[in-house]
């Protein structure tokens, strides 16, 4: 893979995939909104890569400027081959409670935005014949949980829109990759206390993207026993769900 | 995945942050509430408390590991200080560049590089790491940011270079690299009979090879006691065309093991094999095994299960060294308390450019022992009075249990170190060898 766009290339996991692909030479063109850090990644990868490596910080609130970034994207790779989108926030979920505009922005950022640039990425993608697309969506999609359902609402839908674009563009040579990681031991998650099992740390998650390329995968748990917590937190029945304090 | 409670490489002492923070990016300090104090934590590889703080906060540092600039004709590199050694090896190597200095593993961060003065099996030549950096950041609680050089802020750059983490974070560093033609390693193996043969040996190998390093079998006593193994080598010249290394998978110690698989027959056992086993007397190997024979075996620290270990490493002054290290060898047989990775290694008289640098003229000789308790302690005790009274030193990346006047005498500028320090940086080892009376 060669052309490669990041979107919130600023994000823990979103660094440690770029390595990967930096090590077999590709090229890039970074999105993020902390121009300091972005400078810091993009010097990085130009050394790693030993290619010249774009960047740009846009905050990706703004819906309106996707088509044109999209576009010096697609200008500055000659064609883009492979587009990650990984940026997110982790809403607090009691804010969310006491007010709708918080809860609204959570969904503006965490779905709406991806949803937007999937969109114009895929039609990109579709004309050209050619592409693959992956957004990290989360485990936290899978069912609403009362200490997390903004998120999970967030990515839910981000999830089952992919399914549908993925459904859609099989057919046009275009692959669609949906990344549901568990626990990652990354800024977003600072507040939590690490410890255990369950945690992963972000090079983890970015082998896994990695092998999912190679491998011609659709959708991925990431480290893969989330497949099988999730398979069971699925069968449990509402009537019951609705009582756990999860 | 890991427990995520930072320990260090012996698990000796046992120790509870009660925050952990970590850093993202070099533009800012991280600082813990009040009035805890904190530490810059690297990978973990000291063996003893230098990188802990029991009660307070440690500063994870693994996460600024971004290059910032490498020049391949001339050979500078620039990176974040949690870079790891093994980054920047498998960056350069392949661009004909080598580290000017290595530690005996490469899973190191550069700040914990510049924090302890690290020194490699080529101190007879090149020096401590130290004298290979040509400049840092040094980042203060204050927020001040101070481009510390050999000649800018020099006072600060001796201070942090063998700093132990004291003086605030380093969150930049440039290194001067050394050329190599290719990833092998000529080298020779020599067995000898005594230190005196040792000594002989040095002497006549010096000159030739940049790295010399020397196994030592402390299991035996009577005639064999001071035997070993001679171990030098050089890189390569050009024209050597092997194919490139194969970089083999490492091995992992999966679990913490309940007991020590390290005891004293499986010390004797291992040395009386090792010292006999048959190899060749020269070679080419690639550079990995021969500079990291234990990276290949990940974890390995767990084979010496729950109580972990303890590290004794000394350096005695040339003019006293045969006798010291003899009385050594004698009262770690007698305590039948044998070490597998004895290593034995002569400095050179290069100048280290840090205020408490460990690396001086002299032989150091680095052991590591299986926790038995008192009895352990008891040892390294006695193995103390040896160095004290030969004015040698023991280091403080692999101590967890020095008294705080032998660290006054082997480090003798700690005064005038002290101020150096910033007032919200603190770690369990400086606690313990300067707060003791
Ligand atoms: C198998 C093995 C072989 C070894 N061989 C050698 C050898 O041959 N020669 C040798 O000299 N040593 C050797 N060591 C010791 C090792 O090189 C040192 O302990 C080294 O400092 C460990 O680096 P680290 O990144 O793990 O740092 P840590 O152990 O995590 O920390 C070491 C010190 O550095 C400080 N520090 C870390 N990062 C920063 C920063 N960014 N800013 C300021 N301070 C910081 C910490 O506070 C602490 O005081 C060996 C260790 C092992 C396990
Ligand atoms: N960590 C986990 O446990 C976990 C689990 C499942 C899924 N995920 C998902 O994995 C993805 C990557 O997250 P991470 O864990 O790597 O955390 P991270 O390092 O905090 O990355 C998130 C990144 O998104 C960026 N971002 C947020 N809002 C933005 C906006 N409006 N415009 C531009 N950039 C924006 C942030 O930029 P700033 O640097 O400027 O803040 C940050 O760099 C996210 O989609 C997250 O939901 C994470």
């Amino acid at each position: 893979m060669r052309n490669i766009l990041i979107i919130g290339a600023t994000s823990a996991i979103a660094e440690a995939t770029a390595r990967h692909f930096a090590a077999t030479g590709a090229r890039f063109y970074l999105v993020g909104r902390n121009a300091d850090r972005l400078a810091a990644i993009a010097r990085d990868l130009e050394i790693r890569s030993g290619q010249p490596v774009h960047s740009e910080s846009l905050d990706l609130d703004q819906l309106d400027q996707h088509p044109a970034l999209l576009e010096r994207a697609s200008q500055a790779l000659g064609g883009i081959e492979l587009a990650l989108i990984a940026h997110g926030t982790l809403p607090d979920q009691a804010a969310c409670q006491q007010s709708v505009a918080t809860t609204l922005a959570a969904l503006h950022t965490n779905a709406l935005s991806v949803i937007s640039l999937a969109t114009l990425l895929a039609n990109d993608f579709e004309r050209r014949g050619r592409g693959i697309l992956i957004a990290i969506s989360s485990v936290a999609g899978e069912r609403g949980r009362q200490s997390n359902y903004v998120y999970g609402a967030a990515k839910g839908m981000v999830s089952l829109f992919l399914q549908g674009l993925r459904n859609r563009l099989f057919s046009k040579g275009v692959r669609v990759i949906t990344v549901k990681p568990g626990f990652v031991d990354t800024p977003m998650t600072a507040a939590f206390e690490k410890k255990g099992l369950l945690w992963a740390q972000p090079d983890q998650i970015a082998q896994g993207i990695v092998a999912a390329v190679d491998r011609g995968r659709d959708e991925i748990y990431l480290p893969w026993f989330w497949r099988w917590i999730m398979l069971i937190i699925r069968q449990i029945p509402e009537s019951m769900f609705k009582r756990m304090k999860l | 995945m890991s427990s995520c409670i930072p320990h260090s490489w012996g698990r000796r002492p046992p120790s509870q942050p009660r925050q952990l923070i970590a850093c993202r990016d070099t533009q800012i300090l991280p600082l813990p509430d009040e009035p805890l104090t904190c530490l810059p934590f690297g990978n973990g590889r000291s063996y003893g408390d230098v990188g802990l703080n029991n009660g307070g906060a440690l500063l994870l540092t693994r996460r600024l590991d971004r290059f910032i600039a490498f020049d391949p004709t001339l050979g500078v590199l620039r990176a974040e200080a949690g870079v790891l050694l093994s980054e920047i090896l498998a960056l350069i190597v392949p661009q004909g560049w080598f580290l000017p200095v290595t530690p005996g593993t490469r899973f190191v961060t550069l700040g914990g590089v510049i924090a302890n003065d690290v020194h490699g099996k080529n101190h007879h030549l090149a020096g401590s790491f130290g004298r290979h950096v040509r400049a840092f950041e040094l980042l203060r609680s204050d927020g001040k940011r101070l481009l510390c050089t050999p000649e800018q802020n020099s006072d600060w750059f001796q201070a942090t270079v063998s700093g132990l983490g004291l003086t605030g974070l380093i969150t930049w560093v440039e290194i001067e690299l050394q050329r190599i033609a290719n990833p092998w390693i000529v080298v020779e193996n020599q067995r000898f009979g005594s230190l005196d043969e040792f000594l002989a040996l040095d002497a006549e190998y010096e000159s030739r090879y940049p790295y010399i390093v020397s196994w030592i079998d402390c299991a035996a006593t009577g005639r064999a006691l001071g035997r070993g193994i001679y171990m030098a080598g050089r890189h390569a010249p050009p024209g050597i065309f092997k194919s490139a290394p194969p970089d083999r998978r490492p091995l992992t110690v999966p679990l913490m093991l309940p007991i020590s698989l390290v005891n004293q027959l499986s010390v004797a056992a291992f040395n009386r094999l090792y010292y006999h086993l048959p190899r060749p007397v020269r070679g080419l190997t690639p550079y990995p095994p021969f500079f990291y024979p234990l990276d290949n075996l990940q974890e390995w620290n767990r084979l010496y299960g729950r109580r972990g270990f303890f590290q004794y490493q000394c350096v005695i002054p040339p003019d006293h060294a045969r006798e010291a290290l003899l009385e050594m060898l004698a009262r770690i047989a007698a305590s039948g308390q044998g070490s597998m990775l004895a290593v034995l290694k002569r400095f050179g008289n290069q100048v280290s450019g840090g205020l408490l640098s460990f690396p001086r003229p002299g032989v150091t000789l680095a052991l590591d022992f299986p926790n038995q308790g008192q009895k352990t302690l008891d040892l390294l005790d006695r193995l103390d009075e040896v160095t004290r009274q030969a004015s040698g030193a023991v280091y403080p990346a692999k101590d967890a249990r020095m008294s705080g006047d032998s660290f006054r005498r082997y480090f003798p500028r700690w005064a005038e170190f002290s101020r150096f320090v910033d007032p919200r940086f603190s770690s369990s080892l400086w606690r313990r060898v300067i707060g003791e009376g």
